[in-house]
């Protein structure tokens, strides 16, 4: 037997100040078999809201398009099983869709990510050899590797409280990016330094190791271990520690 | 009422922000050219990112036999000789350097023991020859374009949509877009435009294709006035998800074969070994005691010396095998094919496809390290294009260029795994090399007609003012169900003559929806301005699909079960927009294949005694 379930999405946009406005709406649908959030969405569009706006492109999890708070929760609506949600959805509760709340809005389930774009073009690009066939290990390419599977899909900067709570998008480049710089600075290949950048204009420094954006990333990437921790023992290294300050003056660290 | 829009000037303006779309972005600029990049999702999540299993070069790191003179005779010969040789060629020769340049510009792909980009093995190569990064190489190669990309001083327009090109003089002038955020109204005038908009397989009811393949790129062309070729030639991709049913048609990479994955019947039998056709049955094991022997090779790595397992060969003939089980009554529990890899080691299998182990466990429950996945056909590429130069990549109309999946050519009557991503750079590059070239021998912009402009603001408005119509939505929905039924994988005259009937029934329902909101991100209204082009599209690939009275690679007909050595098999469908409007259909010949390259083919293949 099909079951019906009730979605109580978000139907807004951003007032004169930019202040998020709106109200909840609730729409029931028909659920099919292993459905996932993202097809009820589309059913709502297809059967009752067609201007309902949500982003979205591959539904297989590797565009990392469809970005949104489920239940409270920060999630991939095209990964979210809705078996998983009825679960955790108490009886006779609609399901709770909401957009990313640390974005500024642009209706509806959809919020503006023009930040991320203009952050990642102040990173200064990987600079290797000239010439090609470069070659390296897989034991190096697999540290980076890691790296290379985030899909770009903020819910790591959505849920840090860096971002999330005290909105410093410009003092802090947020979990997303540090990801990134993790992959260029543990690149085999790469000649370049940005660890005063990762210090002082990315702000390291704000992280305070609470490892959310390792929890809800769903390319399963270990953000805090395996790049933001790193990097902080580098700028570490680098800035603070006496010992490698010295070996550094003595000329036996460049 | 006037509405208000923007202009904009560039020299070149590249329609289209995947792998083939930055690749000219990056080569434009780097030819000192101002560049706009326009695209409708957002930077990144392109359809490119959904590539999987890797992209083919005959780079021979991993088999020092491998040359570009193999790849080229595997692409003809997969491409049932209806491949531009000329781009066959060009492909195979400079995709190495494209993918050594990747690897610069920070791609991280996987190492052979000697550290160098390892390579896969894939249906239709003859060596190990697709570079990969587990099983997400279409990720790799987007992130690394647009990381490049970003630094060149190229201009992103994200998330617009262009519907239209202008024509000054018989070349296009620019385009017309809007802005799907907040319904902005903007014309770009440009001195060449390359299209690099992807496929059009969301067509079809069960497709890999991500929404933005909605085809608007081939129909801009086709409006413009530019030759369409190879429209019937339709690649269904053999393994698609099937169950449950919100996930079917999402792709399983062919890597899972590559690396000793087994197809079986519901009595277990691996049914391949039945479906060799003669042009291959030299080069793939009689024996599942052969094909194990290549297995345990490549698993240990080192060089096979058995025969490969018939589960790589080519896509249309193993999609066409699990149809012919199903038909005969042998699929699987939900109507399609097993597919093993559990067999392997568990760490390894989460190592070569991690993607694929997360995407069965996360969408249907199914560890495949423990059991198998079930596959069956899903519209995944599109070989039919826009006609272009093999060399420039220009289309028949002065200005315009293509390449990627939105040109026709390199693939012939069906494409090679691995040469789409390699096409995306080979070609990328040498369109947005020429059509910057070109616009620098340009001065200033050519006029464009205001009352067009005016028309195409019009049209692009006129959803949002109807009232009581249908759904986008519904249209949408029907219009796939109609293609998958009649111009699907298997075909026949008369349901594909019922499907010209009902396209011009969805011409009155496109008319006519209703979409209701505003100009700010609104869904149904951007899908309300999809179905014009989708229902061209469709109709070019039924009427190509009818001509053609033969099966050959993505094209199989009921009617007509076998291939025409004599006819067909020599000849290229090419589609224009007659001055009366209608869609016109002809037929043409490639220039002949010189000697030198022709001694590369099979010669038993060409049947040539039947010219």
């Amino acid at each position: 037997m099909p079951e019906d379930v009730t979605f109580r999405v978000f139907r807004g946009e951003p007032d004169e100040e930019g202040v998020p406005s709106g109200e909840m709406v609730d729409y029931t649908v028909e659920m099919d078999e292993g459905m996932v959030v993202l097809d009820v969405i589309h059913r709502i569009q297809a059967e009752h809201a067609p201007d309902l706006s949500c982003r979205w492109n591959c539904k297989a999890g590797k565009c990392g398009s469809c970005s949104a708070e489920v239940n409270g929760k920060s999630r991939l609506m095209c990964m979210t099983r809705m078996e998983e949600i009825m679960e955790e959805t108490p009886e006779n509760t609609p399901v709770v869709v909401k957009p990313m709340q640390a974005f500024p809005l642009t209706k509806d389930l959809v919020t503006d990510l023009q930040w991320a774009y203009d952050l990642n073009k102040t990173i200064p690009p990987l600079q290797g050899p000239d010439e090609m066939d470069w070659k390296f290990d897989q034991i190096e390419a697999d540290r980076i590797q890691e790296f290379r599977s985030c899909i770009e899909c903020m819910l790591c900067v959505n849920t840090c409280h860096v971002m999330r709570e005290h909105q410093l998008f410009e003092e802090f480049a947020g979990p997303r990016f540090f990801v990134r710089l993790a992959n260029l600075e543990m690149h085999p290949m790469d000649e370049a330094n940005r660890l005063e950048m990762i210090k002082d204009d990315f702000g390291l420094g704000y992280c305070n190791i609470t490892r959310c954006c390792t929890e809800v990333c769903p390319a399963g990437i270990n953000i805090t271990d395996n790049a933001i921790i790193p990097l902080k023992e580098r700028v570490v290294t680098e800035y603070y520690d006496p010992i490698a300050m010295i070996a550094k003056k003595v000329g036996l660290r460049k | 009422m006037t509405e208000d829009y923007t202009t904009h000037e560039y020299d070149v303006v590249i329609i289209g922000a995947g792998g083939a779309g930055l690749r000219a972005a990056i080569e434009a600029t780097r030819q000192g050219a101002s560049v706009a990049v326009i695209c409708k999702s957002m930077l990144g999540k392109a359809h490119t990112v959904m590539a999987e299993g890797g992209a083919a070069a005959a780079l021979a790191n991993k088999d020092p036999r491998d040359s570009w003179e193999t790849h080229f005779r595997d692409t003809m010969k997969g491409g049932k000789y209806l491949n531009d040789w000329r781009m066959a060629e060009i492909h195979a020769k400079e995709s190495p350097d494209r993918i050594r340049e990747l690897e610069q510009w920070g791609a991280i792909f996987d190492r052979t023991p000697e550290g160098l980009t390892n390579q896969r093995n894939f249906g239709g190569h003859t060596y190990p020859r697709l570079a990969h990064i587990g099983d997400a190489t279409g990720l790799e190669m987007i992130r690394t374009l647009q990381e490049r990309g970003i630094h060149t001083g190229m201009e992103v327009y994200m998330e617009y949509t262009v519907r239209h090109l202008f024509k000054s003089d018989g070349r296009v002038s620019g385009c017309f877009a809007y802005n799907r955020v907040d319904g902005s109204l903007h014309v770009f005038k440009a001195k060449t435009t390359v299209l690099a908009t992807g496929g059009i397989t969301r067509c079809w009811a069960v497709c890999s294709g991500s929404w933005e393949y909605t085809g608007e790129g081939h129909a801009l062309a086709y409006w413009a006035g530019a030759e369409m070729g190879d429209m019937e030639f339709v690649q269904f991709h053999p393994t698609g998800m099937i169950w449950p049913p919100s996930v079917r048609g999402i792709l399983v990479t062919e890597g899972v074969r590559g690396e000793g994955g087994m197809l079986t019947n519901s009595e277990g039998e691996r049914f391949m070994f039945n479906y060799v056709p003669e042009m291959y049955r030299d080069e793939f094991a009689d024996t599942e005691a052969e094909a194990m022997d290549w297995v345990n090779s490549i698993v240990a790595d080192e060089t096979p010396t058995a025969r490969r397992p018939p589960e790589l060969l080519t896509r249309d003939v193993v999609a066409k095998a699990i149809n012919s089980e199903r038909e005969a009554g042998r699929a699987s529990e939900h109507g399609g094919a097993y597919l093993n890899i559990s067999w392997r080691p568990e760490d390894q299998v989460k190592k070569k496809l991690p993607g694929m182990y997360h995407q069965f466990m996360e969408l249907a429950a199914v560890d495949i390290t423990k059991e198998p996945m079930e596959v069956g056909p899903t519209a995944h590429y599109v070989m039919g294009g826009v006609k272009v130069d093999p060399i420039t990549q220009e289309s028949t109309i002065p200005g315009l260029y293509a390449a990627g999946e939105a040109a026709t050519g390199l693939h012939g009557a069906n494409r090679l795994g691995g040469n789409s991503l390699s096409d995306l750079i080979t070609f990328g590059k040498r369109a947005g090399q020429h059509a910057a070239e070109a616009a620098a021998g340009m001065d200033g912009y050519a006029n464009i007609d205001e009352d067009e402009i005016l028309q195409v603001i019009s049209e692009t408005l006129a959803p949002l003012h109807r009232e009581g119509g249908e759904n986008p939505a519904k249209v949408v929905e029907d219009l796939r169900d109609m293609m998958q039924e009649k111009v699907g994988i298997i075909r026949q005259g008369s349901q594909l003559k019922e499907a010209l009937d009902d396209l011009e029934s969805f011409r009155t329902r496109e008319a006519t929806t209703s979409p209701g909101g505003t100009r700010i991100y609104n869904p149904g209204w951007h899908q309300a301005l999809e179905i014009g082009a989708m229902i061209d599209i469709s109709k070019m690939c039924t009427l190509a699909a009818l001509a053609r009275e033969e099966s050959r690679g993505g094209h199989t007909r009921l009617d007509f079960p076998t291939p025409d050595y004599s006819h067909w098999g020599k000849i290229n469908s090419v589609i224009t927009m007659a001055s009366s409007g209608d869609m016109e259909l002809n037929h043409v010949k490639y220039p002949p294949i010189p000697g030198h390259l022709k001694e590369l083919l099979d010669a038993d293949d060409l049947h040539e005694e039947e010219e």
